[in-house]
This record gives structure tokens, C-alpha cells and sequence, in this order.
């Protein structure tokens, strides 16, 4: 799967696609593989704020509780509900209709220190050469 | 994102497979210190793992599984007198041929791990032991055994094991040996010639509440290829798939088979685990038999229970179970969705008291307490089996 270019993204596998100081926030489709079947979404409510690098929700495979971390900080202005009863779209469309929050960014300057499309395929490359090593 | 799933390790142990499980793209986790396939995503992954197994087949890598034979020493009738202290089932009922579900326990009646007994001859038996236990176990079985004329020998890296489990198991085992597998009744076995090899053990066991066999093979990384090839090839007509402990571990659940370290552990007793059936009083002695029969005037302070999830959540192992006045009562041991029941369902140590099906309790996930209630155990049973056939692994 494609990692969009217009999106920015964490080494804990989140991306965000900020446009007009709105960022919408999912994991990666590395993140879903990792993951396998997701079965359960928790997600903050409208109005929380979010610290960047901070806990803002769970993602739960058959096997495993994820924790997801926000990107950057900001208030919550839509959680994505859809995802309470169908968590599977995490694992089938994880960069598009299973985003997970959009914010109301608190300090846009916080995306320069995330890494474009290009640099995130390095780094996933790098952790797969790591795990088979 | 921060998967709670431990990373490769280099220093982690591998089974002879360990190469092929790479190469087909399995995504590995330590388990008990060693490098295991935990699903394969280019089979579809966990669910439809778990799923083939139920409907029709699966082939797991357990080579990490242990392995002891107790033998006779000088004259007949050690490794007997040996395995009834070791072992709290009753050997000296066991057929040539047939294995049990036993454990072995420490002095005060708890678990040193559970085991499968297999009688091999008269006086000749092999216990199949978990791996992450597997160091303690035969410093446990030597120690112990030591008073007995009896041979202890580690067999452990000598085997590859593979467990063939659903339905169709039988149908793409025959394939590949001559031993007729209809006739070898649930938690029996035999050897005979597979994929070429000669004298494999073949039993008709597992940890999956699904009939199926475990195979025995050479543990060198060719032979275990060939046969794991083979039998893939074998169950091709029926969809086979590599399993691995993901699979492995909601079938067993859902069959409430105990995991070591979860439902039975150092601290946890034989009545508190509900493995009773397993454990002959009746025998005048066995490593455990003083301290359960004192635990037993005692009474029960906690007991393994089946829960179903009413409120929305996923009760993991360690999670608190709380009486509906919200006051802390016991712990989850073990808890998953269940990829047959399609809905979330755990195992917890609870005061007997709040152990009736439909009891209602709360489990503490994270910081919110979700609704539960007992549920009857096994969570699943497979169709056409009666319940007292059912046995843990």
C-alpha cells in the first residue's frame, strides 16, 4: 500500500494529514500489519485535548492493546465512530475512511519534526532488515 | 502505535523450522524465550487461522514443546514408580499406547507444569512438557526421580513436533503414513512409517479442542522441512494452512485448555485450576498429594471461571475482576475474542462464591469497568463430542 505524500508520519506509526490547521490522525498501513485483525477501537471524545507523544486511544488486535500516541498536540473536533462497529477498516483502508480523529492543531510548527512519506518507507524498510536480521 | 508484542531477539531459540517459518513471511514473537511463528498474514493471518483449524485444517510448528522419556533403570518397575511420584494422574491405569493429561506439582500442590503422558511400554513413558518450562521440568524430573531405578533422558532437541488439528487432520495425515489413523482414538497413539521415515510417533492429541494429531520427527532442519512440505501438499484439497500461537492460543481458550503462567501457575493449586478429574487422590502418594488433601478440608478460596463480556472490551490477562458492588474479587488469566463465538471471552480466578453461570461481574480495562457475566465452560465444544471427552492439553 501507498504511503500518500502529502501525509506526515511518527516512528510509532501514526499519519496526519494537516490541511487549513485541521490534521486528520490514523495508524499506518505498516501499523495494521503489524498489528493483524483489529477488533476493537477506543477514541478520545470531541473537545479532549491532545499532547503530542501522548496516549490518545487504544487499538486492539485478536493478540495484542496498542496504544496510539498523537502526533501532535491539538483539540479533538471529530472522532471517527464508524470504527466502533466496523475496527476491521483499520486493517482494510488504514490511510482513508479509517482515520481515527481529527484536531484542531494547537502548534502547527509541531509537524516540522515529522517525517515525509519518503523518509517513513526508509524507516519501515530499515525495522524489517532489523527483524529478519 | 506501540504493539505490546515483543521484538526478535537474536539470542531467542529456534526450532528447526525457524528458516521456512521466514521464508513464509510468519510474523515471529518470543515466547518462552524462543523465536515463534505467531500468525502467518500471508495465509490470511490469526482469524482465518484460527478458523481453518474449526472447519477444516491447520499444521503448527511445536517443536519448542519438551520432551522426557523415563525408562527402566537395572530391573522393571522404576520409571513407573518414578512417573506415579512425578505425576498426579495414575500412570498404572494408563494402556500401552495411551497418554493422559496430568500434571506434575511442587510440595504445596501447585504447578511445576502440565504435562501429557504418553506410555511408550510397560515400564517406558514420555511426558510432552512446555518450553518455557522446559530447563525446570527435567532438573525437576532428575531431582526427583533420583530415589527410583529409572533412566531420565531429554529427548527435547531431539524431535521436531507438528501438530496437524481440524477435521480433516486424519484425511491429510493417512496420506503420508501407513499407520491407520482411524483406528487411533482420541489421546491414543502409535509408530509407523511417515513421508519415508520410519518409526514416528503419531498421536492423536492436541491443544486446540479440534480432533487432530501430533507427529514426532527427526529435529534436523531437512527432515522437518520435507515432512512440513508434505503435509502442506497433503492438505491442499482442504485449504491447509500454517497456524501459529496466535491461533494456537484462542483455540485453546475457547476450549479452556490451561496455559501455564496463566491459568496454572506456581501460586495457583490443582482445585483452584478446577483439574480435579486429572488428579488421583486415590494414589497413597504423589509430590503434592499432603498439601491438597489439607486444601481440600480448607476449602476454596478461588476458582477458574468462564466470563462473557456484556459491555464493549476486550478482558486481557492480568485485567481485576470486580463484584457488581464494584470491590475487587480476582483476575483474568487469560482473555481474546473468540473468532468462533464472535464475542470477547476470558478466564478468571473468582471467590466460588461469584463462580454460578450468569453471575454478573466487572473487569477493570484500563480505567473504565465493563460488564461481564459467568459463562458455562468449555466456551466451545466441537459438534458430536461429549463434554467428558473433553481434555486440556
Amino acid at each position: 500500500m501507498a504511503y500518500p505524500a502529502n501525509y506526515r508520519y511518527t516512528k510509532e506509526h501514526e499519519w496526519l494529514d494537516a490541511k487549513d490547521g485541521v490534521a486528520t490522525v490514523g495508524i499506518t498501513d505498516y501499523a495494521q500489519g503489524e498489528l493483524g485483525d483489529v477488533v476493537f477501537v477506543e477514541l478520545p471524545q470531541t473537545g479532549r485535548k491532545l499532547t503530542k507523544g501522548k496516549s490518545f486511544g487504544t487499538i486492539e488486535s485478536v493478540k495484542a492493546v496498542s496504544e496510539i500516541y498523537a502526533p501532535a498536540s491539538g483539540d479533538v473536533i471529530e472522532a471517527n465512530s464508524e470504527l466502533h462497529n466496523k475496527p476491521e477498516t483499520i486493517n482494510s483502508d488504514p490511510h482513508g475512511a479509517a482515520w481515527l480523529v481529527k484536531i484542531k492543531l494547537a502548534n502547527p510548527a509541531e509537524l516540522d519534526g515529522l517525517m515525509d512519506s519518503a523518509a517513513y518507507e526508509a524507516y519501515i524498510a530499515a525495522k524489517g532488515k532489523e527483524a529478519s536480521a | 502505535m506501540d504493539s505490546g508484542i515483543s521484538s526478535t531477539i537474536s539470542e531467542l531459540r529456534k526450532t528447526p523450522l525457524y528458516a521456512l517459518h521466514r521464508r513464509l513471511g510468519a510474523r515471529m514473537v518470543n515466547f518462552g524465550g524462543w523465536d515463534m511463528p505467531v500468525e502467518y498474514p500471508a495465509f490470511g493471518g490469526l482469524m482465518t487461522e484460527h478458523k481453518a483449524v474449526r472447519h477444516s485444517v491447520g499444521v503448527f510448528d511445536v517443536s519448542h514443546m519438551g520432551d522426557i522419556r523415563i525408562h527402566t533403570g537395572k530391573s522393571p518397575g522404576g520409571a513407573l514408580a518414578a512417573v506415579q511420584h512425578l505425576s498426579m494422574n495414575d500412570a498404572s491405569k494408563l494402556a500401552i499406547g495411551r497418554a493422559h493429561y496430568s500434571a506434575m506439582l511442587y510440595p504445596e500442590g501447585t504447578f511445576v507444569d502440565d504435562v501429557i503422558v504418553h506410555r511408550l511400554g510397560e515400564d517406558d513413558f514420555l511426558f510432552v512438557i512446555n518450553a518455557g518450562t522446559r530447563e525446570k521440568d527435567i532438573s525437576w524430573v532428575r531431582d526427583n526421580s533420583k530415589n527410583f531405578d529409572c533412566v531420565v533422558e531429554d529427548f527435547s532437541d531431539a524431535y521436531a513436533q507438528l501438530a496437524i488439528q481440524g477435521p480433516r487432520a486424519e484425511q491429510v495425515l493417512q496420506k503420508l503414513t501407513d499407520a491407520n489413523l482411524a483406528a487411533i482414538k482420541n489421546y491414543w497413539f502409535t509408530h509407523g512409517t511417515l513421508c519415508g521415515l520410519p518409526n514416528c510417533m503419531v498421536a492423536r492429541t492436541g491443544y486446540t479442542g479440534e480432533d487432530g494429531f501430533e507427529i514426532y520427527i527427526p529435529g534436523d532442519i531437512a527432515t522437518s522441512e520435507t515432512v512440513w512440505n508434505a503435509v502442506m501438499e497433503a492438505g491442499q484439497e482442504f485449504g491447509i494452512i500454517p497456524c501459529g500461537l496466535g491461533a494456537r492460543n484462542t483455540l485453546r481458550l475457547e476450549a479452556k485448555m490451561a496455559l501455564y503462567g496463566h491459568e496454572i501457575s506456581e501460586s495457583i493449586n490443582v482445585w483452584e485450576a478446577g483439574l480435579d478429574r486429572y488428579c488421583k487422590m486415590e494414589k497413597p502418594e504423589f509430590i503434592g498429594r499432603a498439601a491438597l488433601a489439607k486444601a481440600s478440608a480448607a476449602g476454596l478460596t478461588r476458582t477458574l471461571v468462564g466470563l462473557e463480556m456484556i459491555e464493549r472490551g476486550i478482558a486481557r490477562d492480568g485485567y481485576k475482576v470486580c463484584d457488581s458492588a464494584g470491590e475487587e474479587v480476582g483476575v483474568i488469566t487469560s482473555g481474546s475474542p473468540s473468532p468462533t463465538l464472535c464475542k470477547n471471552i476470558a478466564l478468571a480466578y473468582v471467590p466460588p462464591a461469584l463462580a454460578a453461570i450468569g453471575t454478573r461481574l466487572l473487569v477493570e480495562i484500563r480505567s473504565q469497568r465493563a460488564k461481564a457475566q459467568v459463562m458455562a465452560t468449555p466456551f466451545y465444544k466441537r459438534p458430536g463430542k461429549a463434554v467428558s471427552q473433553a481434555v486440556p492439553s
